[in-house]
């Protein structure tokens, strides 16, 4: 049995809307898991779920063994951290990390030396008495993390956490979170529409799309093997170019270009999908492109171009490689690293 | 210059304003302190008399009424009491009322909301009737609670406390929450320290309605004890010099509970920034 299971899981709002359709999924003990999605996908309608935020409206939801669907979010034992923070505002630090506590009835020794603890782990300790409203944002943050913390909750839940910091901070508090997952050991599941924190925080992750898990799985299968046209286009930057063709007998015909063999017994109308990174410049090359824009990243050049009909099909080389706008370049696929999915409904078929 | 001319100019403003006010006050107050032959010969005084303590004692020692059952002093206990209570009730009801609209699901919240916003337009004048006949029915004529409780909802409270509800977040109740508070909880630990400063300014506000009524404390008592110091203005008998020695006493209580809580709505406002 996992630690925490999904199953079935459903939200429908009184209006009608579906938000999350029969999802299942199983969590283990001290994971990771990324829900990841665009914006209104319902990743963090299922995290309020578990939260006990939001009402299941079919399905049923486990924690450690205990069936938690009609549990009061106060005893499901979670910690949740939220996109605004929501510190207590008249509280000072010290007491936002006691409430949780106090509401639970433990003795002020045990409160005074679990919240210096948890404020010694986060590097708070300074601030204690400090109201939320004299904190910076990476400071709020922490605190935020600290009331979490210091409750030793069965899970740890954060809705996009990161997303009001700037962006230097971000990347900062990203690795902090994922150091600070790996000391507490606790399972955690973390939404964000970041697919760079995504790959970076998850031992696992799960791409939502409309209410539905779309792939489950570690980052680097769901980057090299995407189920559909879909988490192929979410994971990984730049986004992967998508070109129209036509798959026949084995051999796929795009944009002036045409490959054989192609593992898949499908015939019809395809999106053809390959990475920028997945490509390199030869003499003879597959793909013809000729360079509108060069973005120099210092470590890699980002060249966007055109191809027959296709405008912004992008390729990455290495930084060192010097190219100009409006040259001509000739590009192979490496070691066919290319993704070939249904037109009609996005599904990867090869 | 032009800054230093227009903070003079608004100066000068504001000191006419206060001028204007202060002017009949003064006249009063000095008057007071005159024989009532000097007020009936030559009128009200700009300059301070010397009968201050002679004035002054009367009206503290003074029993009115025809069966001489009430003193200044009473009248002083009676209306402290009454604006007192009518503010903590109203604030406490307005402040709980606030709470059941916005966060509880309550069907047509709005509408209710609303049908409350209404009263405001219905002047206490309008049902006075009705509710002389409520608090007769309960048995409350002639008591501090008659005289407290039909006013001690107030519908512009609830809106304030309403619009500082909704104002704020909702991850904060979400969060407290997860934290193991309750319903009860989450108000005491959280909506009221959020409206501290709200509560002192409706507090003030609502002691001085109280301390402010006349007709419906003269409708709902005939017993001389609950004569209240706006009714005692108009009841008192006895000379001017007296008569005016009153009002300035009148004026004692609201200035004072506006100046000492004034100090706390203060500090509540820069604490919150």
């Amino acid at each position: 049995m996992s630690f925490l299971e999904l199953n079935k899981v459903t939200k429908i709002y009184p209006n009608g809307t579906k938000a999350v359709h029969e999802t299942s999924m199983n969590v283990e003990n001290g994971e990771f898991m990324v829900f990841v999605g665009p914006s209104g996908c319902g990743k963090s309608t299922l995290l309020r779920m578990i939260a006990g935020l939001e009402d299941i409206t079919e399905g049923y939801i486990n924690l450690d063994g205990i069936l938690i669907n009609k549990v009061d979010p106060s005893d499901r034992d979670v910690a949740m951290v939220f996109q605004n923070y929501a510190l207590y505002p008249h509280m000072n630090v010290y007491n936002n990390l006691a409430y949780g506590l106090k509401n639970r009835g433990i003795s002020k020794e045990d409160i005074e030396k679990k919240v210096n603890e948890a404020a010694k782990l986060l590097q708070i300790s300074e601030y204690l008495q400090r109201k939320p409203s004299m904190l910076s944002g990476g400071q709020r943050q922490r605190v935020a993390m600290g009331r979490a913390i210091v409750r030793n909750p069965k899970i740890f839940l954060f809705d996009e956490p990161l997303s009001n910091l700037d962006a230097k901070l971000r990347i900062q508090m990203r690795l902090e979170i994922k150091k600070l997952q790996q000391k507490v050991g606790v399972t955690s599941i973390f939404v964000t529409h970041d697919q760079v924190e995504a790959m970076t925080l998850a031992d696992r992750l799960a791409v939502i799309n409309n209410g539905l898990i779309e792939q489950l799985g570690t980052p680097i299968e769901i980057y090299n093997n995407p189920k559909s046209m879909f988490v192929a286009g979410f994971i990984g930057s730049p986004q992967m170019n998508f070109l129209e063709g036509e798959l026949i007998n084995k051999t796929l015909t795009s944009e002036g270009f045409e490959i054989n063999n192609v593992t898949s017994d499908f015939n019809g109308p395809v999106i053809l999908g390959i990475r920028p990174e997945h490509m390199s410049q030869t003499d003879k090359g597959l793909i013809n492109l000729s360079v509108d824009l060069v973005e120099q990243l210092g470590s890699d050049n980002l060249i966007y171009g055109e191809i027959k009909n296709k405008k912004d099909f992008c390729f990455r080389c290495p930084g060192s490689q010097i190219i100009k706008k409006g040259s001509k370049l000739s590009l192979n696929i490496n070691d066919n690293n290319y993704y070939v999915f249904d037109k009609s409904n996005g599904n990867r078929v090869n | 210059m032009i800054r230093y001319f227009s903070s003079n100019f608004s100066h000068l403003i504001l000191l006419i304003g206060i001028f204007i006010m202060i002017i009949p006050v003064w006249l009063i107050f000095a008057s007071s302190t005159h024989t009532a032959l000097i007020i009936n010969t030559q009128g009200l005084q700009f300059f301070l008399g010397d009968k201050f303590l002679e004035n002054y004692t009367k009206v503290l020692l003074y029993e009115g009424g025809f069966f001489k059952e009430i003193t200044v002093l009473k009248m002083f206990l009676n209306s402290f009491l009454m604006a007192t209570g009518v503010a903590f009730l109203s604030v406490i009801s307005s402040l709980m009322t606030a709470y059941v609209l916005v966060y509880f699901r309550v069907k047509y919240a709005t509408l209710l909301f609303w049908i409350i916003f209404i009263t405001i337009l219905v002047p206490l004048e309008l049902r006075i009737f009705p509710t002389y006949s409520v608090m007769s029915t309960l048995n409350l004529v002639n008591s501090y609670w008659g005289l407290i409780i039909p006013i001690s909802a107030s519908a512009i409270a609830t809106l304030f406390f309403r619009q500082f509800y909704k104002t704020i977040p909702d991850e904060l109740l979400e969060s407290a929450k997860l934290d193991g508070a309750n319903t009860w909880r989450f108000f005491i630990d959280f909506l009221v320290p959020l409206s501290k400063t709200m509560i002192v300014a409706m507090f003030i506000f609502m002691f001085v309605f109280g301390y402010n009524q006349y007709l419906w404390p003269i409708l709902v008592t005939s017993s001389e004890q609950y004569w209240t110091v706006v009714m005692g203005l108009k009841m008192m008998s006895g000379s001017i010099v007296n008569k005016f020695a009153f009002v300035i006493m009148s004026m004692i209580p609201p200035v004072l509970i506006i100046i000492v809580l004034q100090k706390y709505f203060i500090k509540g406002i820069f604490q919150d920034k």
